[in-house]
């Protein structure tokens, strides 16, 4: 008797949960916040600052998105996630969104049932190396000492690229980041391999940053870009578009600086889609007309974003490489607004 | 006198002679220090080795302490300020001191909240530890849970009021009925408590914490050191009765009770605390709508006290079985039933057997809630694996900050071990 009860319980407990996902754009609106699943922290991607508000690269999509929905940019519920817990926290409907420089790959994509809306960073596997070794390419890398974090992806990725260019190295393994950094400043090992942007933000925090370069090559593909639940494809197209309006945004020059000059109309048909003062773009999402608009004020175009959080000018450091827009030479693409 | 100068002998004393002092090496510190550093070849050497570790040691520490920066904005600043020499960046310390210690959500200007939760919990504690106190003050430390519950929370006061008089009723009734029957007084109060909350909450208006005195903060805006002391008192005193009930139910006749107790000590022995909070924070979620979830801190209270109370429940064990049976016996003889043979014989000798185990868990319950950091909680392992070490101005700070938490956990566990050697002296009642 008590058993079915409680198995009553978790199944219409489960129905509601299945329930309230079918529309998460109408949860979102009735709740008055987002809730948007971010990494506990990470440099340059998100973190709160000394005054308790999140900054970051991933967060600024975050709050464009509840820009776009909510109308305001500050109508986020950042649930902090780690590794372990951002895809349950995701699955079971605790958070709406998950921005956490996550790899898009293809069991992520079809096996755990989620739906990668986009990229909005490339990353890849690098090399760092002190300016004293006096190496300008990683294939002049024979025989070196290699810190590498065991049992990740960086380790077979660096055997593959070894092997392949027919040189030898030594791998010195270790287990967190902090280690590495230790290890490769005390000269464990002659060269540290980790994602790019995670070697940028170390280098960063170096006392003499500059002592130590970044090699070219560039040895994997980590297309990291924000999820949500598989099956609410509204929500899905909310994201992804949300997404492409800063990407296009970049792209057809609207900044947060002259985006009001913008909306009052412009020759070029598709910044006015863009900015819904012309077509019904917004109606078609289940937004308002001027939701790009709304998510590009929050913290400014892709370019604009990527300035403020990771670019060249920020400790960082890092430039636009592969996340330069097409017409850069770039792999930003995002499909047009018609 | 006239004898005397007759006497043959030449001189003697008229006096004692003042005691000279005993040879230079037979006394202060050079005797202590033959005795206890240079007491053979052996002891020699490791004496001179220590020294010169512990002057390694100092030698490579006290730069870095003493040449600490404490006025900084960034790491990169604290090295500017150093200019290559070593020294620790202490700055980050200050500037996130609020963050360290209430976690970086917490409303700023409530931190006066917790912190008067946290003298007046000082003083709730004070009758239970030090029990020369006048007995009076365990009114307060039974009302204490709601005040403090009302000052960190904040928000409608009525809830803790409710919860009180749930409490309230309760205990009436078992006083009531409990002395004709446990069972119906025990289980009446839990259905009079019930009866009340559900009352008490359905009256409780929705805006309530609207305009509230205290503003509402939700418990994901909890954390640092605070999160650590709030699941670190909160789980050690729930788990100590939960683990008496659980030890002396395993030694029950009644096999139902029995089995319930043994299977769930058990289970949760058999179980690792990461394990059990993983459940909280993740599959717990697939049960609940996603808008009536149970409360995070909620959910992690109740599995760090499941969980410390199978171990103490345990350690109670052991105490109970190093009674001799005689003890028993003798409750039984003087015509005692079995509440007040536990109450007033078995149980307080059980306890005194059984302190340095509970303590040993207790400390040990304390750093695990350094684990909640893992389900992304901020406690103050997780303030400095995140947020901290993730900000662009304090990334790379490593031992200033481990360092500080370790120091703060030191400092707790350190008072908890001294009071419990305390307690074992106070109440040793053999004597040598």
């Amino acid at each position: 008797m008590k058993k079915s009860v409680i198995l009553g319980v978790a199944t219409v407990a489960g129905l509601a949960a299945g329930a309230a996902a079918a529309g998460t754009v109408d949860d979102v609106k009735a709740r008055g916040k987002l809730n948007c699943g971010v990494t506990t922290g990470l440099v340059g991607f998100a973190a709160p600052d000394a005054n308790g508000e999140w900054q970051g690269f991933d967060v600024s999509l975050c709050r464009a998105v509840a820009a776009a929905v909510l109308g305001d940019a500050s109508a986020v519920e950042f649930v902090p996630t780690t590794g372990k817990t951002r895809f349950t926290a995701l699955a079971s409907g605790e958070i709406d969104m998950l921005a956490r420089n996550t790899t898009w790959t293809f069991s992520r994509d079809v096996d755990l049932k989620f739906e990668f809306v986009g990229v909005n960073y490339y990353d890849g596997q690098g090399f760092m190396v002190p300016k004293a070794l006096g190496v300008s390419s990683a294939k002049e890398l024979d025989g070196a000492t290699v810190c590498i974090q065991t049992g990740t992806t960086t380790e077979l990725n660096l055997a593959d690229f070894f092997r392949s260019n027919n040189i030898s190295y030594e791998p010195v393994p270790i287990e967190t980041n902090a280690e590495a950094q230790q290890q490769y400043l005390a000269g464990a090992c002659d060269v540290y391999t980790t994602d790019a942007s995670g070697l940028a933000a170390t280098r960063a925090t170096f006392e003499n940053p500059g002592d130590h370069v970044l090699l070219p090559e560039i040895i994997s593909k980590e297309p990291l870009g924000p999820l949500v639940r598989h099956g609410d494809h509204e929500w899905g197209d909310v994201v992804r578009w949300t997404l492409n309006a800063l990407v296009s945004a970049e792209e057809l020059g609207v900044t947060s600086a002259n985006i009001d000059e913008m909306a009052a109309g412009t020759d070029n048909p598709e910044v006015n889609r863009l900015l819904g003062t012309e077509g019904t773009l917004g109606e078609m999402l289940g937004l308002d007309a001027d939701w790009a608009m709304k998510a590009i004020k929050s913290g400014g175009n892709y370019g604009e974003v990527f300035a403020k959080n990771i670019g060249e000018e920020t400790p960082i450091g890092l430039a636009r490489g592969l996340n330069a827009q097409w017409t850069d030479g770039g792999l930003l693409y995002s499909p047009p607004f018609r | 006198m006239a004898d005397q100068t007759t006497n043959p002998i030449a001189f003697v004393a008229d006096g004692t002679i003042p005691p000279s002092p005993p040879p230079a090496n037979q006394t202060g510190i050079i005797k202590w220090l033959r005795e206890n550093l240079f007491s053979g070849v052996a002891n020699t050497i490791l004496t001179v080795l220590s020294i010169l570790l512990i002057y390694v040691l100092l030698k490579n520490t006290l730069p870095w302490i003493l040449n600490g920066v404490w006025n900084a904005d960034s790491l990169a600043q604290c090295r500017e300020i150093l200019d290559g020499k070593t020294g620790a960046c202490f700055a980050v310390l200050t500037e996130r001191w609020h963050q360290l210690i209430y976690g970086f959500k917490y409303p700023d200007d409530a931190y006066w909240r917790p912190n008067l939760a946290f003298l007046l919990m000082l003083v709730a504690v004070a009758p239970v530890l030090f029990f020369d106190l006048p007995r009076k003050l365990l009114l307060f430390t039974a009302v204490y849970p709601f005040v403090a519950f009302w000052l960190i929370w904040g928000g409608t006061i009525l809830v803790p009021i409710v919860a009180l008089l749930g409490c309230v009723a309760a205990a009436v009734v078992f006083q009531k009925f409990g002395k004709n029957s446990f069972a119906a007084g025990f289980f009446g109060g839990i259905v009079v408590a019930l009866v009340v909350w559900n009352v008490g909450g359905a009256l409780i208006p929705d805006d309530a914490n609207e305009g509230a005195l205290l503003s509402a903060v939700p418990s994901r805006d909890l954390g640092g050191f605070m999160l650590n002391l709030m699941l670190g008192v909160t789980c050690v005193s729930l788990s100590l009765p939960l683990g008496i009930a659980l030890a002396l139910g395993r030694q029950s006749d009644m096999p139902l009770i029995k089995w319930v107790c043994v299977i769930f000590i058990e289970f949760i022995r058999g179980v690792p605390l990461i394990t059990l909070l993983f459940v909280a924070s993740v599959m717990l979620a697939y049960f609940f709508p996603p808008d009536s979830t149970v409360d995070l801190f909620l959910r992690v209270v109740i599995m760090i006290t499941m969980f410390s109370a199978a171990y103490i429940a345990e350690v109670i064990r052991g105490g109970l079985a190093a009674l001799p049976r005689g003890q028993y016996e003798a409750a039984d003889s003087l015509g005692l039933d079995y509440p007040q043979a536990m109450r007033l014989i078995i149980l307080p000798q059980a306890l005194k057997i059984s302190i340095p185990g509970i303590v040993n868990v207790a400390v040990g319950l304390f750093k695990d809630t350094t684990l909640v950091s893992v389900i992304s909680m901020f406690d103050l392992v997780g303030m400095i694996r995140g947020p901290i070490l993730a900000s662009t101005e304090w990334n790379g700070v490593y031992w200033e900050l481990l360092g500080f938490a370790a120091l703060l956990f030191f400092v707790v566990c350190y008072g908890i071990s001294q009071y419990s050697q305390w307690l074992e002296r106070r109440l040793a009642t053999d004597h040598h």
